[in-house]
């Protein structure tokens, strides 16, 4: 698919923050969001992933370091920057007493374009929010203004979306609905880049991952290469009558004794050779006379990859 | 310049005045009409005039005056703390707005709502009690220009408070008694040369008798010095926002 080279829309260099607090929120960040990807910034509580989103959209200020945005650094160029840059907050705050329809033509002409309605009711209607343009925000649901902030954020047509944990609180229906959105978004070009807790959300959308935990980046990996790289996928099967060894024959590095004796456990790295693997070792065990009752295969998901790697982490 | 940004804000702000047109209008010229009934009707009546001007008339510009700085300072403030204090700021700190046009969009608005009050309340006192204006187009350079820069004032207000409480406090505990001291309901000349001197540290008292002159052509105090004071009192206002803007203080953590 990428058979040209991904070109950085966002550049990040060096990025460090220290809150007035005195807190380091930032520990020199790098990092390069490719145009037109899904990017998602995995990271515990506290980690910084409000802190850099803040920094890239103007709503904090960095104690060091550069951010290009679509080519326009963020400090001395910030017109040009922003207007690129849309933002969906992971704090929920909405002009209760205005209409949809005010609130996100608002956002639009606050982000320096001209009034079009037709752009507008594009935008409201792709979010399903069209019927409730005259509804006042503050009588709409939870997900609803959720979706409004998409719209406002969406409204002066950005090639760069931010959505700061979008679907916390949302239920799985709305969450689907936000990941086809989200894959339509990327269908017409626009870069996102998107934090979450929801590892099946990295998981099911993004292209590529980072991870950020305790101010520091500790890993940028294309989401298959990492499963890949860092998957895992255990086969156990459980034995009619109890080894007290592995046989010679069998004899593998990745193969294990478990259970008194009564169960093997083959654990092997990566994602694609599980199936091949399992099916390698039931015809080697049948050559051998072992007879076994069951196998059960187990992948991990990119929560255990994440588990792992934030762990081990003082 | 980002004037699409300008109009929306202008527009946005103008529009949260008119969803509460009633509360914006109806209390100040409810207390307008009191003040006339009580100081311009019932003592003026007992009152002998003030350099050739029936007391009911004299007190016209500072009654307006009062209402102008009360409500530019709270509207403005209003207008930039409710964001701040809702979140909702978070758009306008990330979209590609100047200072400058932040101000004029916020600024702007509030000083409209100003204005259009001062002419409504200068109406309601029309029909207490008869005045001509002798120089109408400064009576409304004053206007415009206190209200521009007690809006001013008041976004500083907003930027700066970090309870609604502090946005009560400042109009009613300084801008109101300052007002009242500052020769709204009488004339600095009737005042003991002691409390006179007292009286010329007020900067109200400048506004007060600049817009006065505007209405009756006599003044206790120069007109030019009066313009000037409204000229630095405004710069100094938007030398703060700008520094405000530029060093993001109480906006950007
Ligand atoms: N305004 C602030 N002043 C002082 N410290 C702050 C401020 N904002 C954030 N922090 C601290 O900086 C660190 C990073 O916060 P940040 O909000 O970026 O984390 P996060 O990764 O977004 O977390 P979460 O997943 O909970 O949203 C935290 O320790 C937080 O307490
Ligand atoms: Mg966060």
């Amino acid at each position: 698919m990428a058979s040209s080279p991904p070109r950085p829309i966002v550049s990040i260099k060096g990025l460090e923050k220290t809150y007035a607090s005195g807190h380091r929120a930032l520990k020199g960040v790098d990092l390069e969001v490719h145009a037109g990807e899904i990017f998602a910034l995995l990271g515990p509580n506290g980690a910084g992933k409000t802190t850099l989103i803040g920094i890239v959209c103007g709503l904090v200020r960095a104690t060091a370091g550069t951010v290009i945005a679509d080519g326009h650094d963020i400090a001395q160029d910030y017109r040009a920057a922003r207007a690129k840059i849309g933002l969906v907050p992971q704090e929920l705050a909405t002009d209760m007493f205005e209409t949809v329809w005010h609130a996100v033509n608002f956002s639009r002409g606050l982000f320096g374009k001209p009034r079009d309605h037709a752009k507008v009711e594009e935008v409201l209607r792709a979010l399903s929010l069209w019927d409730k343009r005259n509804a006042k925000i503050g009588a709409l649901s939870g997900g609803m203004k959720r979706r409004v902030l998409i719209a406002k954020a969406l409204s002066h047509e950005p090639s760069i979306l931010f959505l700061d944990e979008p679907t916390a609180g949302v239920d799985v229906e709305l969450r689907r609905d936000m990941w086809d959105m989200v894959r339509r978004l990327r269908e017409q070009g626009v870069t996102i880049i998107l934090t979450t807790h929801y590892i099946e959300e990295a998981e099911e959308m993004a292209d590529r991952i980072g991870v950020i935990d305790q101010g520091e980046i500790i890993l940028i990996e294309e989401k298959h290469a990492l499963m890949e790289k860092l998957g895992r996928t255990r086969i156990t099967i459980g034995l009619k009558e109890p080894l007290a060894a592995i046989p010679p024959m069998l004899a593998d590095e990745r193969l294990a004794l478990a259970g008194d004796g009564r169960t093997l456990v083959l654990t092997l790295m990566g994602e694609g050779e599980g199936a091949q693997g399992a099916a390698d070792l039931i015809k080697r065990l049948g050559a051998e006379g072992i007879d076994f009752t069951t196998i059960d295969t187990v992948k991990s998901s990119l929560e255990d990859i994440f588990v792992d790697l934030v762990g081990k982490r003082p | 310049m980002n004037l699409h940004a300008v109009r929306a804000i202008y527009a946005f702000e103008l529009g949260r005045t008119l969803r509460t047109l009633f509360q914006s209008i109806a209390s100040p010229v409810i207390s307008t009409s009191l003040y006339f009934i009580v100081f311009g009707s019932a003592i003026g009546s007992r009152m002998q005039t003030i350099d050739g001007v029936s007391y009911g008339a004299f007190i016209v510009p500072g009654l307006i005056m009062l209402a102008l700085l009360t409500e530019s300072i709270s509207n403005a403030s209003f207008g930039i703390y409710l964001p701040r204090f809702t979140g909702t700021i978070y758009e306008l700190l990330s979209a590609p707005v100047s200072a400058i046009e932040a101000l004029m969009g916020y600024v702007g608005a509030a000083a409209t709502k100003s204005v259009i009050l001062g002419l409504i309340i200068l109406g309601t006192a029309r029909l207490f009690v008869p005045f001509e204006i002798v120089h109408p187009v400064w009576a409304a350079a004053f206007l415009v220009l206190i209200s521009v820069s007690f809006s001013l004032f008041g976004f500083i207000l907003g930027l700066w408070a970090d309870g609604f409480e502090k946005l009560q406090v400042v109009p009613i505990m300084i801008i109101t008694p300052l007002t009242f001291l500052g020769g709204t309901f009488y004339s600095v000349s009737m005042l003991p040369p002691a409390w006179r001197t007292v009286t010329l540290f007020n900067p109200i008292v400048y506004l007060v008798n600049g817009f006065r002159w505007s209405f009756y052509g006599q003044s206790d105090i120069a007109v030019g010095f009066s313009l000037s004071m409204i000229g630095v009192f405004m710069a100094v206002c938007l030398g703060i926002v700008v520094w405000i803007f530029r060093t993001g203080w109480r906006l950007r953590s």
